[in-house]
């Protein structure tokens, strides 16, 4: 039991993570419709910059002060989030417009390629490490329930919680704000919120950031897990499955969709795994999302938008 | 001035509906062909045909599979490597299992194979559609992979993950050269190419491109989704297998899982977007420049003098390539197939304007 348990914890952690991820993608595709394959590719980029500042900023300003460090190479990561997403609008999403969802796919596609190769270019493509002051000591807890207690990473338990206040803040500012509220009307119906005079151009810009400034956060905190190389990209790869399951549109989808992927996920390979050979991991997820198409093709909560073929 | 149709008169229907109408585009077709056939094995080198020329001729034919599939039937899919990994095992297995089993056999077992796992795989394209659909290919890909990685029988028990090919016999006669193995592609590829170029003017054909344009308006006119679709899935990933069994066999010769992995989906996918979606030229195009835009960037900067490491050359590969697919989509969607039709229709009025 407590074994089990275990898992189903460290299936929630790294659900919560593959959740951060989808919710970049619904964020985006909530706001201008495009399914964006290179939210992992932007993940990576910000991750790559938040590691490569956090070593520079130091060394061009001369000053050795961690928690100073990470502000700041956060916010040059921003920056280059920013910077990026008004580069994809500005040279990609506005001569696209109209165009069909698959276009829009392959066009995000080409953007991940093009953001793979230039952030390696750029920031190097080694193994980089991101520092942040997380706690790496596993802790032991319900002692007296489970013999040996259950086995809980406080780093999981740190990272969870800052998913969660990301999704906090962005439903406030989602819910609250009038940008949100702008954000929220051209989700519901682009022209509409044209007619009445909110520039799409820059809402796509703003969503597009937001989106950068979630793939940062995810970055980050698998970077500081794991280190910042190349594979990080190849996480988005895991939360396709989780917006299917969720719904592509939908916020809490994409994070139910998470954590349910992420504990199937371990599950599966814990209980099912040794019966098939193992590393069953892989494409869980995939068969799990695909299965649940047939069924009910718009996801947990997503809208009803596929039209029935 | 050329390339003046006047005077080409046709007299019944199915001289007005041959595969090249005009006698300049027969000729050059033909000239073409003659070229790849006889000139090109007297003049070119070992290397060339290792590196480009084999590689080329093989990825346009899997290109030419997957232009059947999202460029005629509008059904996107992220899978291809995964058809062309299991055309390739299956062909590796019939070829080590039964005794005496003939090459062709077993390259066009492979594709069958491909055929039924496609089929399979498609039939997700009969309730969900577009971006969900590719979702569903990606579950095809990523269990292929793992799939070629755990199961032993798959590769034959060997323990390293590995397959190795033996000889290349064909009717009694050795592939062993590189320029046999270049005949050898080029002869299963221009039996496709025109296999293929033959079945979208067909029939079939024109009811892939009804349902890729409008699904519910091709139906209503008598086309059945299921039929179409699944037959798309069908012939495209028999292409597909067959290509991917040509690969393993005459390109890698030994391979293993990763040869057949995700990128190589993606770059197939980029090369019908840069060659024409929808044009069976297209996907040859496609497949020269893939094959060629490394080489280039290889030689380039060194002609230059410039000293680009390997890993530089590689990321601005990925650059390149990732600006040249949203170049593509925004200004020319259908690809060089379509910027040559353009030059085409140009030189049909040349020197004069109209």
């Amino acid at each position: 039991m407590g074994f089990f348990l275990e898992t189903v914890f460290g299936g929630l952690m790294a659900g919560m993570l593959y959740a951060l991820v989808a919710l970049g993608f619904v964020l985006i595709f909530k706001a201008s419709g495009v399914f964006n394959f290179a939210q992992g590719a932007m993940v990576l980029f910000a991750a790559l910059a938040m590691a490569r500042f956090s070593e520079w900023i130091p060394q061009w300003l001369g000053f050795d002060n961690r928690l100073l460090t990470n502000l700041l190479a956060f916010a040059a990561a921003v920056l280059c989030m920013v910077i990026v997403a008004w580069l994809v609008e500005r040279l990609a999403l506005r001569r696209l417009v109209n165009q069909e969802g698959i276009t829009l796919l392959m066009a995000t596609l080409g953007i991940s390629y093009f953001l793979d190769g230039a952030g390696q270019l750029l920031f190097g493509s080694a193994t980089y490490k991101i520092d942040v002051g997380m706690p790496k000591d596993p802790m032991i807890v319900l002692e007296n329930t489970f013999p040996g207690g259950l086995l809980l990473s406080q780093e999981d338990l740190v990272s969870a919680l800052i998913a969660a206040l990301l999704v906090a803040t962005l439903s406030l500012f989602f819910q609250k704000t009038r940008t949100g509220r702008a954000l929220r009307a051209v989700a519901d119906d682009h022209q509409a919120a044209q007619s009445i005079g909110i520039p799409l151009a820059r809402i796509w810009v703003i969503v597009w950031s937001v989106g950068g400034i979630v793939a940062l956060v995810a970055g980050v905190i698998w970077g500081s897990k794991l280190g910042v190389q190349f594979s990080i990209s190849l996480v988005a790869l895991k939360a396709f499955p989780v917006v299917i399951l969720g719904g592509l549109t939908s916020v809490p989808g994409a994070i139910l969709g998470g954590l349910i992927i992420g504990v199937g996920e371990k599950l599966s390979e814990i209980y099912l795994g040794p019966f098939v050979g193992g590393g069953i991991e892989n494409w869980f997820a995939y068969v799990l999302a695909l299965a649940f198409l047939l069924v009910r093709p718009q996801g947990l909560f997503g809208d009803k938008i596929i039209d029935r073929v | 001035m050329f390339y003046r149709e006047n005077g080409q008169f046709k007299g019944n229907y199915s001289a007005d509906l041959a595969l090249f109408p005009i006698a300049q585009d027969r000729w050059a077709m033909l000239a073409f062909v003659a070229i790849a056939f006889i000139a090109v094995p007297a003049f070119a080198s070992d290397y060339s045909f290792r590196a480009v020329l084999i590689p080329f001729l093989i990825l346009s034919l899997a290109a030419l599979g997957l232009n059947i599939l999202v460029g005629y039937c509008g059904q996107i899919s992220l899978g291809t490597g995964a058809f062309m990994a299991v055309g390739a095992y299956a062909a590796y297995n019939l070829q080590v299992r039964i005794p005496g089993m003939p090459l062709l056999l077993s390259l066009l077992g492979g594709g069958l194979c491909a055929t039924v796992f496609g089929v399979l795989f498609g039939i997700p394209s009969l309730r969900i559609r577009g971006l969900y659909l590719a979702v569903a290919t990606l579950a095809a890909q990523f269990f292929v992979d793992w799939f070629t990685n755990r199961m032993k029988w798959v590769t034959n028990d060997s323990s390293s993950g590995s397959v190795s090919i033996g000889k290349l016999e064909m009717f009694g006669y050795q592939f062993d050269t590189p320029v046999q193995k270049y005949l050898l592609c080029l002869t299963i590829v221009t039996v496709f190419g025109l296999l293929a170029k033959n079945l979208v003017r067909g029939a079939v054909g024109r009811e892939w491109m009804a349902m890729r344009d409008m699904d519910v308006a091709a139906s209503v006119i008598g086309i059945r989704p299921v039929y179409a679709k699944l037959s798309a899935f069908a012939v495209s990933s028999f292409i597909v297998g067959v290509a991917g069994a040509l690969w393993g066999f005459v390109h890698l010769g030994a391979w293993e899982p990763a040869a057949f992995g995700i990128d190589k989906s993606f770059q197939l996918l980029f090369m019908i977007i840069i060659g024409g979606l929808g044009s069976i030229a297209g996907s040859f195009f496609g497949a020269a420049f893939i094959v060629l835009l490394p080489l280039l960037l290889n030689y380039v900067p060194h002609w230059l003098g410039l000293n680009l490491s390997t890993a530089t050359a590689s990321q601005l590969e990925h650059m390149i390539f990732g600006a040249l697919i949203v170049f593509f989509l925004i200004v020319e969607p259908h690809g060089l197939a379509r910027l040559w039709s353009t030059a085409r229709q140009k030189l049909r009025l040349w020197p004069f304007p109209h």
